[in-house]
């Protein structure tokens, strides 16, 4: 694989890098969509944060990757019948997987199916897992997702709200984990989303192009000085990636002490009402993305700045659209803040 | 050979010196230029550049064509059919892209390149490797290779797929070049171009430089960022390519000629702008400490004395600009920028397949239902043990028996997709109103249907002609920016604006879309097809226009927009076979819900 650009050389672009960290911090949250102008550097910030992602603990020769404090539920088949004979697995220390979901992908890839080698040479009816078993406890990217075909959808809406993969194809019967954080990118001028995949991301990230002259500078020479030595270039800035690694470590630890007091859910139900988001998937998407926030950032409280800065991110997207409004949806985010929560 | 239109450059270089130039830059970096969209028709003077280009690539570098009807399995790759059955095991087979690593590809008519082509082939350019999940294989291959787009477009709504144009670095027309301006003997030789590949990796570029370069792209409107690193690469091979280890003004003025001018999407203002000065971002992100020092006071320098050079390069990219270019330029970019956007081939079309795949069954293949390999394959599978000891022993022994009973076929859902055509008439006072109402009406169509992948265009007709404002597109984002600005006023040339929706309306059921002809007008047409005055015969060729609509049974509403319900629009819409609606003071609403019932 070749050599990511690195996560902390990223200039500018601080809300796609907060809410891709927010969203590792807290799975639950459910991804994020990153939508913009073409060679903002959407994928490089996907595959950075790939690179810089703490390993974790998973069972020895499972091919879910499962994870051994788990509970049974959360199990694969195999792992599941060793857990309920009390059986304690070996584990291994791996990267969190980061799994491509390639345009052209076929269903068989992303799904699994029938494991056609050792189907043809050993008569064998195995199944060979594929693309949502092996992001299982990690991210499935989409490059270009508003141009992943509509059976491929179809199949990945449904795992994205179950955590789970049923298979009912070529004899085989099974279902086996598949919790993923699904990161979306692409360029909404190839066309749009449909609103139930949309609907997937927990948060959802605009970019632009910088439009000033240092920022700008300041892109092309970092681009160019790790075009020029990937090694050298990851080597220089390894330090502040690891930063960043750390800083996620301690906010997974945290997230769980970190207080929400009522004031906050309070905030968060009177934005999402003043704003009109259907359903409570704003209200709790906002909750939990300010507290992962307040956990990267060290604070033990959720406070009001923590809920203003995941604002557009957690609700841009859930607002029903009313293109006769000319100004966007951010601007409706913010203007709501502003005007329930005067900085 | 026009030395008065490049003021202020020292060699004063002949445009085909450029042309050629770009060729010789190319084989020295294919993977780092991205590569040539090249506009022209097929003909001598395309085969003089493409012969000179594959010419000075290294003889090792593979050099593919890939066809506009190649398949996804060929160009990513797939499972190897043949060897499968061959070997009675699964065998990858490479695709054409990572067969192109290290060399170039061609594709020919990119102009016409689907969505979902462009997407996987750029895919490959930025991550510098194939990956690959079909048909039960799963591989990554790295692999970098440069592009030549061939655009056969003509015009300007025929271009390559903006995504594909944004990452490569020339941009080159070859429409303006006769054989016999063209000299016998290429300027550079494979010699110069290996010896450039070696000296490549270690030439520098000043932080002034890049700095200028920057600024460049900024003040010509060049949004992507991209642009300015690709002009950056250009530099340091042009550099190369004269046998330098640092990059001079005259090979940053090489990048402006060739990778920004063809980028430019307005002129730079005669004076520095306020916001080019403005300092640092405040929240900018902290510098590293192991960054070298220079950075922070780089950017205090912008202003001051690298202006002359900024000025150099821009002079330079100007005077590479053609001058139609420039006009167009100086008339306003807006235009320009918007056709620029993906083509009418716009969003995803699967490649040779129409519909919706529901899955394989069971079956045999036929019309309209495919063979699935992969699937019929592994059907076939589990009974191979038994079928081989079922073979009688003196038979050649078959590797995979396949039996029709493990056919499987794809079958696809067939849900045409629908394309509401407006076609809005622009005529008269009344005309920014309805074009404002029909615009609204587009966008909330868009929003409320996209649910249902339905596509909406806009055509308007005013004066002597119809014309295609908003080709079919599902995004509500180009939807906006292509109707920021509309054209209104003059007579009606109602059977010129029929006469272009059907024509949009039979490519789009060419394409299997349905489409849906929803025509805002009050039915008076004064403008005939020549462009000639007259009521009467206007009259008449727009009731013909409309009856070949009829004909070809394409479903029609006609929105009668006149104050009081005119009989030339009802008699219109008889004529047209389409659903009459008065509808006076119809606004975006109304409009399109009218207009959602109609089509249901």
């Amino acid at each position: 694989m070749p050599i990511a650009f690195p996560f902390s050389a990223i200039v500018g672009q601080d809300e796609m890098k907060q809410s891709l960290l927010v969203a590792a911090v807290d799975p639950t949250i459910g991804g994020v969509l990153v939508f913009g102008d073409r060679g903002t550097g959407k994928s490089t910030a996907i595959r950075g944060l790939a690179a810089l992602l703490p390993k974790m603990r998973a069972v020895l020769g499972c091919a879910y990757s499962c994870d051994p404090a788990a509970d049974a539920g959360a199990l694969c088949a195999e792992c599941r019948e060793r857990a309920n004979k009390g059986g304690v697995p070996k584990t291994h220390s791996v990267p969190v997987p980061v799994v491509d979901l390639p345009l052209g992908a076929t269903e068989d890839r992303v799904i699994g199916a029938l494991d056609l080698e050792r189907a043809l040479t050993q008569g064998e009816k195995a199944f060979e897992p594929g693309l949502l078993a092996r992001a299982h406890r990690g991210f499935l990217y989409i490059d270009e997702v508003n141009l992943l075909e509509d059976h491929l959808v179809d199949a990945l809406l449904d795992v994205a709200a179950s955590g789970e993969n049923l298979v009912e194809r070529e004899g085989l019967s099974l279902r086996h984990p598949a919790r993923f954080v699904l990161v979306g990118s692409g360029n909404p001028e190839e066309g749009e989303l449909r609103p139930q995949l949309l609907d997937r991301f927990g948060l959802s990230v605009e970019v632009k192009t910088p439009g000033d002259l240092p920022t700008r500078v300041k892109v092309v020479r970092l681009r160019d000085e790790f075009e020029r030595d990937p090694a050298a270039f990851v080597a220089k800035w390894k330090r502040k990636d690891g930063k960043i690694r750390h800083q996620l470590e301690s906010a997974r630890k945290a997230l769980s002490t970190v207080e929400v007091p009522d004031l906050a859910l309070e905030q968060a139900a009177m934005l999402c009402m003043a704003l009109g988001t259907d359903g409570l998937r704003g209200e709790l998407t906002l909750i939990r993305a300010s507290r992962a926030l307040a956990a990267l950032e060290g604070a033990t409280v959720v406070g009001i700045t923590h809920l203003r800065r995941v604002s557009a991110p957690a609700l841009r997207h859930r607002l029903r659209r009313d293109p006769l409004d000319e100004s966007g949806s951010t601007v409706r985010v913010q203007r709501a803040v502003e005007e329930l929560f005067p900085a | 050979m026009t030395p008065s239109t490049t003021p202020g450059i020292e060699t004063l270089i002949s445009p085909w010196d450029d042309v050629a130039l770009a060729a010789a830059l190319f084989a020295v970096d294919p993977a780092g230029t991205g590569g040539v969209a090249l506009r022209a028709l097929a003909g001598p003077v395309r085969d003089h550049w493409l012969a000179l280009a594959r010419g000075l690539l290294p003889t090792e570098c593979p050099r593919l064509k890939i066809p506009l009807h190649v398949s996804v399995s060929r160009l990513l790759g797939g499972m190897d059919l043949a060897a499968t059955l061959q070997s009675g095991r699964p065998v990858a087979e490479r695709g054409l892209l990572a067969q192109a690593d290290g060399g170039m590809v061609e594709l020919s008519m990119a102009e016409r390149l689907e969505g979902a082509t462009t997407a996987y082939l750029t895919a490959v350019l930025d991550a510098g490797e194939v990956v690959l999940e079909r048909d039960g294989i799963a591989a990554r291959t790295a692999s970098r290779f440069g592009v030549i787009a061939l655009d056969e477009g003509v015009g300007e709504d025929e271009q390559l797929p903006a995504p594909l144009l944004d990452r490569l670095a020339f941009h080159l027309d070859l429409s303006r070049f006769a054989m016999r301006d063209l000299p016998k003997e290429a300027p550079w030789g494979t010699g110069e171009v290996l010896a450039a590949r070696a000296r490549l990796g270690n030439v520098k570029i000043a932080d002034e430089m890049v700095e200028t370069l920057c600024g460049a792209a900024l003040a010509l409107g060049i949004a992507s960022i991209r642009g300015s690193l690709l002009a950056i690469r250009i530099a340091r091979a042009a550099a190369a390519l004269a046998g330098r280890d640092q990059v001079i003004e005259e090979d940053v003025a090489v990048a402006a000629r060739l990778v920004l001018a063809p980028r430019a999407t307005r002129l730079p203002a005669g004076e520095p702008s306020p916001e080019e000065e403005e300092p640092d971002q405040p929240g900018e992100d902290e510098e590293p400490p192991e960054q070298p020092d220079e950075d922070g006071q780089g950017d205090e320098d912008t202003g001051g004395e690298d202006r002359p050079l900024e000025e150099m390069v821009l002079e330079a990219a100007q005077a590479a600009m053609p001058r139609d270019m420039l006009d167009r330029l100086r008339q306003g970019a807006a235009r320009r920028a918007r056709s620029r956007s993906p083509g009418k081939a716009g969003a995803l079309q699967q490649a040779s397949l129409r519909g919706r795949p529901i899955g394989a069954r069971r079956g045999d293949p036929g019309p309209g239902v495919r063979l699935n390999v992969v699937e019929t394959l592994r059907a076939a599978a589990p009974w191979q043990v038994i079928r081989r000891r079922e073979q009688p022993a003196g038979d050649r022994v078959k590797r995979v028996e396949v039996r029709r009973d493990d056919f499987r076929v794809t079958r696809f859902k067939h849900r045409a997709e629908t394309t509401t055509i407006f076609a809005v008439d622009a005529s008269g006072s009344s005309a920014l109103h309805r074009l404002a109402e029909a615009k609204g009406a587009i966008e909330l169509l868009l929003a409320s249907c996209y649910v249902r992948r339905d596509r909406v265009a806009l055509i308007a007709f005013r004066g002597q002609s119809a014309e295609l404002l908003l080709p079919p597109t599902r995004s509500l984002v180009r939807a906006k920016r292509s109707l920021a600005s509309l054209p209104g006023g003059g007579g009606t040339p109602l059977a010129a604006g029929i006469d272009v929706s059907l024509l949009l309306a039979d490519a789009v059921q060419r394409r299997g879309g349905t489409p849906t002809i929803v025509l805002l007008t009050d039915g008076r047409a004064n403008v005939a097809r020549d462009g000639q005055g007259g009521r009467a015969r206007a009259s008449e060729e727009a009731l013909v226009a409309a009856r070949l609509v009829r004909a070809a049974d394409i479903r029609a509403l006609l929105v009668d927009t006149s104050p009081h319900p005119q009989p030339k629009a009802r008699e219109l819409a008889e004529a047209m076979g389409a659903t009459y609606l008065p509808l006076p003071y119809a606004d975006a609403r109304v409009l399109s819900s009218a207009v959602q019932a109609a089509t249901g």
